[in-house]
């Protein structure tokens, strides 16, 4: 990404140098526009992800029933915010626990649509109304695609 | 007034926060120091990839022309402006909060809504990297099905959510 960014500032410098200068301005200013968003955002996180540990996931991913753990799942995956290379890895260990595809779907679903936690940055942007009816929904469609594949996988 | 006291309260609010994680620095608070270390580590997460997409950002808006944008992801695009953004979508690294500003200049460049939404729930879903990652893991017919299953969810409910704002004339605010 480095390579494909610094690439494409280089063609612009070629191409036009003061167009490249403002639209470094241009990035500047949006950045620091939405910094504090994302230190709220990050202080929400940190707190957050010392609440709610991995380890804490896993215990109730694990030992509840599939109702009760698509429930679960889906409201960790919401309520938190993890990168893939972590969240895969671990859902790659509860898979060999035993815990179904369903409500491993459920959690890495809400996990990537619904951010509770980016919701700082996500109402400077767009809105609260649209920032609360998008989260809804995906919450909604997150649990639809977990019953797709617990439907396909055989679990339901 | 009610937005200046808003700001400093949340200005305090922060600065106690730094506060309370030197002090469990300092006096080595366990909590207080796995708090700050998740700060930590989120920020340089964030940090390396936020600079390169304000970037990326700031040369679109300045190289992309604004009929380009309206001609082929504006109100009058048809169907393939979908597919457009699902494959920028797919391109991009991070996560929501990239999305997010990408979505937010694409609409002002004349995007119409249920575009920019559709490109925010690919974002979120089908990533390529993310998506390889996740099929390592969970097998590929897992995220066979799961794409399968979420794009027309995703698609579905971008428009009608696209539609249902652009009727009550909703429009997103500009200057972030």
């Amino acid at each position: 990404m480095y390579i494909a960014t610094g690439l494409a500032v280089l063609i612009s410098v070629i191409l036009d140098r003061k167009k490249t200068l403002v639209a470094l301005n241009i990035a500047w200013k949006k950045f620091i526009a939405i910094l504090p968003a994302f230190l709220t955002m990050l202080i929400l996180v940190s707190i957050v992800l010392f609440i709610v540990p991995d380890t804490m996931i896993s215990q109730y991913l694990g030992n509840e029933s599939r109702f009760t753990g698509i429930i679960c799942a889906s409201s960790f995956g919401s309520i938190t915010l993890m990168p893939g290379f972590v969240a895969y890895p671990l859902c790659g260990i509860l898979l060999k626990k035993g815990v179904s595809y369903m409500v491993l779907a459920a959690f890495t679903t809400t996990l990537m649509m619904v951010g509770i936690l980016t919701y700082p940055v996500e109402k400077e942007y767009f809105g609260v109304k649209v920032t609360i009816i998008r989260n809804v929904v995906s919450f909604f469609i997150a649990l639809l695609i977990a019953l797709a594949i617990g439907f396909f996988f055989g679990e339901l | 007034m009610m937005k200046m006291q808003k700001k400093t309260i949340k200005f305090l609010a922060m600065l106690a926060y730094g506060a309370f994680l030197l002090a469990s620095f300092l006096l080595g608070f366990s909590p207080g120091k796995q708090i700050g270390y998740n700060f930590f580590s989120f920020s340089i997460e964030m940090l390396r990839i936020l600079p390169c997409a304000f970037i990326l950002i700031g040369l679109f808006e300045v190289w992309v022309k604004k009929e380009k944008v309206e001609k082929h992801l504006g109100r009058e695009s048809g169907f393939i402006a979908y597919l457009w953004v699902i494959l920028l979508a797919g391109t991009t690294v991070g996560g929501l909060y990239v999305a997010f500003p990408v979505a937010y200049s694409l609409y002002h460049k004349g995007a119409k809504l249920s575009v920019i939404f559709t490109y925010v729930g690919a974002a979120a879903i089908c990533r390529i990297p993310m998506t390889i990652f996740e099929a390592s893991f969970m097998g590929l017919r897992f995220s066979f099905i799961r794409l399968l299953v979420s794009i027309p969810l995703v698609l579905v409910s971008s428009i009608w959510l696209g539609n249902y704002l652009e009727k009550r004339n909703y429009k997103i605010m500009s200057g972030k």
